[in-house]
């Protein structure tokens, strides 16, 4: 297990740092690898809008569906024939980024705990992906269509399941027209049941991350229309039943599985599938770490505002009628859904510092890092600073290790996540003693917990509730996102930072400050 | 520090040359490599098909009072055994034995079809195929043979089947 662990964390390093790459190109919100699911749903769409005008100008006559197809292809190559190119290339551009998205889960360990529901549902997912892929090939009707339906036909004859082998459909004066609407039907069929199954597979996500950013959206398409253009897609001769098919030119997007069915068995490919579906589906059953407590709710001093419920990223956050107040609302945590990330203890406005109780306690908490104890510890070792320009620095345990950061000028608060950060705590920081804050996480869509890093940026931007005031000045906070393999990055803004603050004066825009008795006392 | 503008010339470039990536990986492994699925010069035998046996004992004539046992609608005079026969099936090729077995019957009771599918790669050219089937245990070897100079061109698929109604095996 351990080297299992091993490779899966040195994949996950490559695959970050071939992430960041990406970022310096494409930006977070564009770069294609941080939003695979997305590019997946935008795929479907693709394929399913194409597939509309496809249908329309179908023949599904057994001599006339060739002959339609080569119409539209040749005749019609303005506008069948792209549509066609598109259909074929935006399908096999789906298994492709269907196939990193499951190996960037993986990679980050994102099959276990709160997160099983997502993984499972992902496996027939990707079945269906499969039987609609393939079911589009036989609709051509080409040497290649008829070699997969007789390929396919032979691997389920395979199974014990038909009282007559489904190969003998394919032997000369069999075939007739109700074969292709029979193929039609299936053909539209299982890519609904396949849409049914995405919606399925985000149903424990909120706000999920379902239509590309707009520049990725068209540069994608606008690379498919060109490979359209450039290399148009064309069928191979008609389908004749009395010969067999030589030389085919292959999409191996999907149908890699008849060669390798010819290269072993029917068996040893059952065999195959039904291991690689039932390692999916044990994943989440292996051992793995035990789950961190969830968020709690503490009703007197939970208003009901429902900020939580509204940034948590998997819906672990229900509204309730308030039990003793008519009218009013109490928020709620669905246990099995929680993640334990922490972004609702950062999203509720009883969580500012400056609360002058004794004992801060929110509205909803994180018993393993409850509010309260991160003012103290702010407290604590702000108050023990020395230097001439001191810095606060927010980390996040999932990202780069900002604890390597600490120094005697230099304080460390290492989060759960970059969004269990109340904005105030800036403020706080500030006027409690710190020259700077340097806030860090996870880049975005690196974040363990989708919204951690989305969200502290528009708190901290004043764009999102609650968000920082205004007052502070923008030259005393920097937000900088690195992974965790980007920590001599971090070190480089942190000095970065450090010199920008040297060259204030002291009370050049400064927040007034603020020496509660707290941090009076650990001075 | 890399100027991340979405105008910036080198970010422009380097965006592109992403797409031209992705649209090299779609475009090339949606066609290539090429695969081929039979040798050019082999041609292809399918022993297919689906037949029901004869039944493994004789039909007889009910008793009057094996008939009065019955209810009024069952009381068929001649009644049979459910269980068919197992198809034996023997196919050689130029002498040479490609494929031998018996077939069972489909069913709980083994009173469905016997079906076979299977596909044999041989070299195009002349050939002698030979099939010979049993498909009644109450008769002894086969009662069932058909043996034909064939010439198979290359990629050629002959079909050997057996139906009642094409008058035993046949080739196609």
């Amino acid at each position: 297990m351990r080297a299992i662990e091993a490779v899966r964390e040195g994949g996950l390093r490559l695959q970050q740092r071939i992430e960041s790459l990406f970022d310096a190109v494409f930006g977070a919100a564009g770069n294609p690898l941080r939003h695979l699911g997305a590019l997946g749903f935008y795929f479907v769409w693709v394929t399913l809008a194409t597939g509309i005008y496809l249908f329309i100008v179908l023949d599904t006559g057994i001599e006339e569906i060739h002959t339609s197809i080569q119409y539209y292809t040749h005749e019609q190559w303005w506008l069948g024939g792209i549509m066609r190119s598109l259909h074929r290339y935006a399908a096999d551009a789906l298994v492709l980024v269907m196939v990193l998205h499951l190996l960037r889960e993986l990679l980050y360990g994102r099959y276990n705990g709160f997160r099983w529901y997502s993984w499972i549902s992902g496996v027939p997912t990707i079945w269906l992906v499969y039987a609609s892929g393939i079911g589009g090939y036989w609709l051509v009707w080409d040497q290649l269509g008829l070699f997969s339906a007789l390929a396919s036909a032979e691997w389920f004859d395979w199974l014990p399941i038909f009282s007559d082998p489904a190969t003998r459909n394919f032997l000369p004066g069999v075939l007739n027209d109700r074969f292709f609407t029979l193929l039609i039907f299936l053909h539209i069929g299982i890519p609904l049941l396949l849409l049914l199954s995405l919606w399925v597979h985000i149903q424990r996500v909120s706000q999920a991350d379902v239509f590309p950013a707009r520049p990725l959206a068209l540069g994608t398409l606008a690379t498919l229309l060109a490979l359209s253009l450039v290399k148009p897609t064309v069928s191979h001769g008609k389908a004749d039943l009395s010969l067999v098919p030589e030389l085919l030119h292959i999409d191996w997007y999907y149908l890699f599985v008849h060669p390798l069915m010819y290269l072993t068995s029917p068996a040893a490919l059952w065999a195959l599938a039904g291991a690689f579906t039932l390692l999916l589906l044990i994943l989440p059953l292996l051992p793995h770490p035990k789950p961190a407590p969830i968020a709690v709710v503490n009703p007197p001093n939970c208003n009901g505002c429902r900020r939580c419920f509204v940034d948590c990223p998997y819906g672990a956050v229900a509204m309730l009628p308030h039990p003793d107040k008519p009218g009013h609302e109490l928020a709620r945590v669905i246990p099995e859904l929680c993640a334990s990330c922490g972004i609702c203890a950062g999203a509720c406005p009883s969580s500012t510092p400056f609360r002058s109780v004794e004992q801060l306690v929110t509205g909803i908490d994180m018993p393993q890092q409850p509010v309260g104890a991160l003012r103290e510890e702010m407290e604590r070792k702000i108050a023990a600073l020395a230097g001439p320009v001191k810095i606060a620095v927010f980390g996040c345990e999932c990202a780069a290790a900002a604890p390597g950061l600490e120094g005697p000028d230099t304080a460390v608060l290492n989060l759960m996540c970059s969004g269990l950060l109340p904005p105030s705590f800036v403020e706080y920081a500030l006027r409690g003693g710190a020259d700077g804050v340097l806030v860090t996480g996870c880049r975005e869509g690196s974040c363990a917990y989708r919204f951690g890093t989305r969200w502290t940026e528009e708190r901290l931007a004043g764009r999102r509730e609650p968000h920082l005031r205004p007052t502070v000045p923008a030259e005393r906070l920097r937000l900088i996102w690195a992974d965790s393999h980007e920590l001599s990055g971090l070190k480089a803004e942190l000095d970065d930072f450090r010199h920008s603050l040297q060259s204030l004066d002291a009370d050049e825009k400064r927040p007034r400050a603020y020496t509660p008795r707290r941090i009076a006392q650990h001075g | 520090m890399v100027n991340k503008s979405p105008t910036n010339p080198v970010v422009l470039a380097a965006q592109a040359a992403f797409y031209g990536l992705f649209a090299a990986i779609i475009g090339y492994f949606s066609t290539s490599p090429d695969y081929r699925h039979l040798e050019a010069d082999k041609a292809l035998i399918k022993l297919s098909f689906a037949y029901h046996g004869e039944p493994v004992g004789e039909c007889r004539e009910r008793t009057p009072e094996e008939l009065a046992k019955l209810a009024p609608n069952m009381r068929t005079a001649k009644v049979c055994p459910r269980e068919r026969s197992p198809i034996t099936v023997k196919l050689d090729l130029d002498g040479k034995t490609l494929y031998e077995g018996a077939v069972q019957p489909a069913g709980l009771s083994k009173d469905g079809a016997s079906t076979l599918y299977r596909r044999f790669e041989v070299p195009a050219g002349e050939h002698l195929v030979s099939v010979k089937m049993n498909d009644n245990v109450r008769v002894q070897g086969f009662n069932l043979v058909k043996e034909e100079k064939m010439s198979l061109k290359p990629a050629q698929i002959l079909v050997v089947d057996v139906r009642k109604d094409q008058g035993g095996i046949f080739f196609e």
